[in-house]
Order: structure tokens, then C-alpha cells, then sequence
């Protein structure tokens, strides 16, 4: 259970449409600059990753994964309502992303 | 580093780390000006530069990846002057100028026809992938030896026409931006353009710049120029916002908001077929559903099945290899999914549907799943989630979602789905009703893909360049200006009110209410009013607390006068027309005769002035093309 409890609002939804790994991250801020929404900002400190600011504004291109230069820094993640499925043709049974 | 929480555990919201230079102002000074940065715009920049003038490009995104077809592009369509094309470009211009009962551009299309196969070439050049040269998908259906091209079975029912290739298209963008750098365009990315600046800052006057402002910054430029081209998309989601549904059902990016539209309009450009709008279809038909939408592009070769792998009926999705059939059949929406509807519901077969990649021939299989759906805007990012989960194509079959989504409500509406649509009007040049403005790409009405929009491209470039070869710098009025400036920093002057998107949702829910399905005099009207109301009482209490979301905001003006416009349009049009998916309740004729032309709208005077044009207003395509373009040398001979 957390220490503290802070009062804060709500966050708006999907609001986590990338995953980045902070260690394999090196803060170029690639992903910043291609990003065709300009829903990350660079982060106040050199070298660390990018805040993501504008979640829910989101287009899921995939450009800031496709672009990143360390391969692996960044993960797209679907929203769950949104997470497709898939059927084994050999035994009917059902998968989802 | 995402949410509020993350901050209060840090102990402090960061501040912008952009610096803030609202109101700081800069003019430059340019012969042609591209408003846009996306397919078309780069092309248009390309085009003009290559004649040795100075061009800048204003995008509002970032031009490595903007636009609906930044990402990538799958197909090249309406190639029909490559070397193996079995058709002739002229005649196939004409018959897509003559679809949709002829609420068609068929300038657009012509240019289309008789230059994209050019504009492929020269994008081989700079870089673009275009051909098979490794041999990889040499086994494939449509494979072609002489040039290594793919051709798609799209537009090409019989195998006949070869119209149609399959491209690398992920390498499209940045190598238009690395020639437009090459060429010495100036690019200016995060910069929305808000406004265009006519000479004496009169409505209907020569166009002679435009205004902007940076999206991180704030910073405020005038750029003037001798021509000025709109390269921005006509689409914008003007009857719906809804964040939740941010991944789904989205072709376009939420920064496609009809700017280019927005500005036209104010600046007292023409505009055609803006009435027209069709309801939004949730589970198919738009891309990034997960590819689970037959009758997508990249369904072409797939075969559908039932949740027991039993066949759906032909037709579902673009015919296959071979088989003869009736390319609309597989539209969404088309009469084979009614036939699926009550199978479904007799029990003949059972929901959901599959797209059943492990019955395909595995090079077929390879060139939808390996190539294509890596190569189309925005979806190698799907196509990988899948495989990093475990989905194999060989072994298995994805899920569609046709008819367990269904449709929206019926007010829940899209500009379009597929091409028919409103946009602005133009002549042989591509130049507007307003001297020293040209259009583009999806600016265009009724436009066409990601061909269209780089084959227009470069023609408006062109015609832009001889235009500003001829003419001077006309004065812009500082008054228009300051104007200007008035609006756009309006918002970020106050710290409290309405934020972007309760204003986007107030638009949206006048739309669903006063210009959807039912459609009168009345409603319409009441429409006009509360738009106003908007205008008037609300918009004066929106603020932005930084550049990025006044970005967001002056977005919703754009959707404003966009939604505006296209209520004065729907009054003009006093007809029903299926085409257009138009429906008067007070005039309830479905397409009689003397209401088949464009309806055009355009402010004089602040006041809107309705006109019409026959829907052939073009002209014969292949002779008024040829008398505009006498000095112009392609592939294609004749």
C-alpha cells in the first residue's frame, strides 16, 4: 500500500499508449521530434526519457517505436478494449493481443 | 513520467520546455508557400523548387512522418501509364471521373492518370521502394518480370488492367523530405498555419501568405509569398470526439482537423460538395481496426471464414486471384455482408468472422502479411503486436469484427469513407477561384489516395511556380494581421474557461443534432444559429495554459468554420442524392435530374454566396489536359 495518498484528478483514457523502459532508454528524444501529434515532451533532465504528455491525443502510428534508435526502448500498448484476437485454425482456440 | 499521481510523487509538475515566445514575430518573405507538409505538400514544395525558386513548407506536425500517408502507403493506385498497365490512362481517367454518378474530380483524376506513374519514378530516385528488385515476392500473383513491379488485384477484377502496385511505402516520407531539403526547401515543422493574408486584407481578394504560429513556442510568423499552395487535408472529425475510440477507427490522425478548409473558407475561396458526410462505420472499412475490417485494401487476397472456418460468400473481400467478381461487392456495407447478416442470423454461419491467412498460398500469404501490412500507413505497429503475442500467420486466423460492431448511429458521421466528398474547387492549374492560391492533394474535393495526392502535388507545384515566375510580392495588411493575431492568441491570454475539447464536443453534438440523418430547412438553420451561439458565447471563453493545446484549440476554430461551411452547403443543396448520402426531408426526390451538379459555397462579404457547377465542368479530360500541359514530358506518349 503506498505511503501516501494524493489527492489528484482523474487521467484522461488511454493514457498509456507507449511503454518506455527507462533503462534502455537513452533520452535521445527521438520519438519526440517524430511523433506526428506531439504527445511527448523532453524530459527537464539530459539524457532521460521523454514525459508523456498528451496520452490520450495518441494516433498509434508507431512511428516513436519505429523509430527509436536504441530498438526496444519503447513498446506500443493498446489500449485492453482495444486489443485484438486471433483464432489457431488447427484447434478453434481463441488468443488476444 | 505521464500522469498526476507521477507528479505529486516527484513533488512538481514540470514546466515547458519549450521556450515562450507568444506575440514574438517573424516575416519571411518566399515565392512559394506550401501549407501542409504531408504527401501532397512535399511533392508541391519538390515540384517548385526543382524550378529554381525559394519555397518554404509550413507543417504543424513533423515532415519526416506527417500526414495521413507519413507513416507509410501500401498501393500505388491509377497507375495506369506504367509499362504494364493493359489500360489506357485517358480512358481510365474517364471512367473514374464518371463513378459515383459523376460527383467526381476529374481533373484530379486525369493528373493522377497521366502523371503519378512520373511521380513514382522520380520518387525511386530520391529513395522510395517501389520495385521487388531482391526477387522476393517473385512466385506472387502480379509479379512482373520485366519490372519487378507487384501489381494488386484492386481495380483489377479480371487481372487485366495492372493499375495497381504494391509498394514499400514506410520509405515514402523520408525521402521526400530529404529532397526537399536537397532542394533548399525551408521547412518549418511544429507551425500551424491559422490564416491566409489576401492583398489589402479584402475577403475574395489575391491570396499573397498565410500566418502561423509554433505549436511549442508560440511564436507568431507572417510568411508572405507570391503563390500559396493548401496541401492540408479536407477531412476532420466534425461530427464525433471521443479520445476513448483514439486507436480505433482512426485513418486519419487527430491533427487532420480542416484547417486548410478553415482558411479557404475566411479567405472567400470556393468550395464544393462540403453537404456531403455518411455515418461513421465503427467495425470496418477504416485501417487501424486492427486490420480486422474486411474489405480493407489489405484484405485483397484474404478469404473469410466463419467462427468454424466455413467460407463466407464471395465477394467479402476484394476478389482474389482469378476470380471474377464484382469489385464493389466487397465494400463494407455492400450487398454481400447483407447475405452474411441473415446467414448469421438463420444460424448458416456463426459469428465472429476470421480472416483466414493459413488457407492462403503461403507467397500470397507473405505478400499481405510480411509486406503490405508492414508497408501501410501506420500498420506495421499492428502487424507487430500481433506477432510479438504469439499470432502466427501460417497457423492462424484474425479476427474481423464486421457485424458484432456493426454501425454507428446515424448521426455519428464522417466526412467521408471513401472518396465523395467536399473540399475546395479548382481549375486546370489547380489554382482556386482566388488568384495566387493553389490546392492539392486531399485539399482537393472529391480527392483521391496517396497517388492523388502526390501526383496533384507535383502538378501544383508546377503551375504555383510558373504563376510566381510572372508575378510580384503584393503588400500584406497589417491590419489582416493583427486580426489575426487577436484570434489566435485569444486563448492563451486567459487562464480559465472552456478547454479544446468541451469546445470540440460542443461542435460535434450541434452536427449530430441539426445535420445527420434528418435533414430540413429548419434543423439546418437551427444548426447555422447554435454554431453561431458557439462562436459567439463560448468561444471567447476558450484558453490554452500552453502552445500545444492552443494548437488543440485553434483545431476546433478550424472545425467551427469547417462545420459552418458545410451547413450553409447542406442548404444549397435543395435535393436528396444517394451519391453524396444527402437526404432533405423537405425535398424528398431522390436525384432528380436538374440536381446532379456541384453545389459551391464561398463567403463574399462575410456573407455565404452559393453557386453550381455541371458536374462535368472539366471539360473533355484528355484534350483540356493536354491544351494545359503543352510543354509538360512524361512516360506516357499517347
Amino acid at each position: 500500500m503506498p505511503e501516501t495518498v494524493y489527492a489528484v484528478p482523474n487521467i484522461p483514457t488511454p493514457n498509456r499508449p507507449v511503454i518506455i523502459d527507462a533503462i534502455i532508454c537513452t533520452g535521445c528524444n527521438d520519438c519526440v521530434e517524430v511523433c506526428p501529434i506531439d504527445v511527448f515532451i523532453p524530459a527537464a533532465e539530459r539524457g532521460e526519457p521523454p514525459i508523456l504528455l498528451h496520452p490520450e491525443e495518441c494516433w498509434y502510428c508507431g512511428c516513436c517505436v519505429n523509430h527509436c534508435p536504441t530498438g526496444g526502448a519503447i513498446k506500443i500498448n493498446w489500449p485492453i478494449q482495444q486489443r485484438g484476437y486471433w483464432q489457431r485454425a488447427s484447434t478453434g482456440q481463441n488468443f488476444r493481443v | 513520467m505521464a500522469n498526476w499521481h507521477d507528479y505529486a510523487v516527484r513533488g512538481r509538475v514540470p514546466e515547458w520546455p519549450y521556450p515562450i515566445r507568444y506575440e514574438n514575430e517573424q516575416v519571411i518573405e518566399t515565392d512559394v508557400l506550401v501549407l501542409g507538409g504531408g504527401i501532397a505538400g512535399c511533392w508541391a514544395a519538390i515540384a517548385a523548387a526543382s524550378e529554381g525558386l525559394r519555397v518554404v513548407l509550413v507543417e504543424k506536425s513533423a515532415t519526416i512522418r506527417s500526414g495521413a500517408g507519413g507513416p507509410g502507403c501500401d498501393h500505388w493506385c491509377d497507375a495506369p501509364a506504367n509499362p504494364s498497365s493493359k489500360v489506357d490512362p485517358d480512358d481510365w481517367a474517364q471512367r473514374l471521373a464518371s463513378a459515383n454518378g459523376g460527383y467526381a474530380n476529374g481533373i484530379g483524376r486525369q493528373i493522377q492518370c497521366r502523371e503519378n506513374y512520373d511521380t513514382i519514378l522520380e520518387l525511386e530516385r530520391m529513395g522510395g521502394k517501389i520495385r521487388d528488385t531482391e526477387g522476393e515476392f517473385k512466385a506472387a500473383e502480379g509479379y512482373d518480370e520485366k519490372t519487378k513491379f507487384v501489381f494488386s488485384p484492386r481495380s483489377n477484377p479480371f487481372h487485366e488492367s495492372n493499375v495497381v502496385m504494391r509498394v514499400w511505402g514506410t520509405t515514402f516520407k523520408p525521402a521526400l523530405k530529404r529532397e526537399c531539403q536537397r532542394l533548399g526547401v525551408t521547412i518549418y515543422d511544429r507551425v500551424m498555419a491559422t490564416g491566409l493574408l489576401n492583398e489589402a486584407g479584402a475577403q475574395g481578394q489575391r491570396v499573397v501568405g498565410a500566418t502561423g504560429f509554433n505549436n511549442r513556442t508560440g511564436e507568431f510568423t507572417v510568411f508572405k509569398a507570391k503563390a500559396t499552395i493548401l496541401c492540408m487535408s479536407g477531412s476532420a472529425p466534425i461530427w464525433t470526439f471521443d479520445t476513448e475510440l483514439a486507436a480505433l477507427s482512426t485513418f486519419r490522425p487527430r491533427t487532420l482537423s480542416g484547417d486548410g478548409i478553415a482558411m479557404a473558407w475566411r479567405a472567400g475561396a470556393e468550395l464544393a460538395l462540403l453537404e456531403k458526410s455518411e455515418r461513421h462505420r465503427l467495425g470496418g472499412g477504416h485501417k487501424h481496426h486492427w486490420y480486422a475490417g474486411a474489405g480493407d485494401a489489405s484484405y485483397e487476397n484474404v478469404p473469410l471464414v466463419d467462427a468454424n472456418g466455413k467460407v463466407l460468400p464471395g465477394g467479402l473481400s476484394l476478389p482474389h486471384w482469378g476470380r471474377k467478381s464484382d469489385p464493389g461487392d466487397g465494400r463494407v456495407g455492400g450487398g454481400a455482408w447483407e447475405q452474411v447478416r441473415e446467414g448469421v442470423l438463420k444460424g448458416e454461419y456463426e459469428l465472429p468472422i476470421y480472416g483466414d491467412f493459413p488457407a492462403m498460398a503461403p507467397i500470397e500469404r507473405n505478400v499481405t502479411w510480411k509486406f503490405l501490412l508492414r508497408e501501410e500507413s501506420g500498420t506495421k505497429i499492428i502487424v507487430d503486436s500481433y506477432e510479438e503475442s504469439g499470432f502466427d500467420a501460417a497457423k492462424d486466423r484474425l479476427m474481423a469484427y464486421q457485424l458484432l460492431e456493426g454501425t454507428s448511429p446515424p448521426q455519428w458521421r464522417e466526412i467521408y469513407r471513401g472518396v465523395e466528398r467536399g473540399g475546395v474547387m479548382i481549375d486546370w492549374d489547380l489554382k482556386t477561384n482566388l488568384d495566387g492560391l493553389y490546392a492539392a492533394g486531399e485539399q482537393l474535393f472529391v480527392a483521391g489516395d496517396h497517388s492523388f495526392a502526390a501526383a496533384t502535388g507535383r502538378y501544383a507545384g508546377r503551375k504555383a511556380a510558373a504563376y510566381a515566375l510572372e508575378v510580384s510580392h503584393a503588400a500584406i495588411s497589417r491590419e489582416q494581421v493583427a486580426k489575426e493575431k487577436a484570434r489566435v492568441y485569444g486563448p492563451a491570454k486567459r487562464t480559465e474557461g472552456i478547454d479544446w475539447k468541451e469546445l470540440h464536443a460542443a461542435i460535434a453534438r450541434v452536427m449530430q443534432w441539426f445535420c445527420a440523418e434528418y435533414k430540413t430547412e429548419r434543423l439546418l438553420k437551427m444548426g447555422l444559429e447554435s454554431l453561431n451561439e458557439i462562436e459567439q458565447r463560448w468561444v471567447p471563453h476558450l484558453y490554452a495554459s500552453d502552445p500545444h493545446k492552443l494548437l488543440r484549440g485553434m483545431e476546433d476554430l478550424s472545425i467551427l468554420n469547417y462545420a459552418q461551411a458545410i451547413l450553409h452547403s447542406s442548404l444549397a443543396r435543395k435535393a436528396s442524392t444517394q451519391w453524396l448520402d444527402f437526404q432533405r426531408i423537405d425535398y424528398p426526390e431522390m436525384d432528380p435530374p436538374e440536381s446532379n451538379k456541384l453545389t459551391t459555397i464561398k463567403l463574399e462579404n462575410d456573407q455565404a454566396v452559393p453557386g453550381e457547377r455541371p458536374l462535368n465542368y472539366a471539360g473533355h479530360l484528355k484534350k483540356n489536359y493536354e491544351a494545359h500541359n503543352r510543354d509538360y514530358t512524361g512516360v506516357w506518349k499517347g
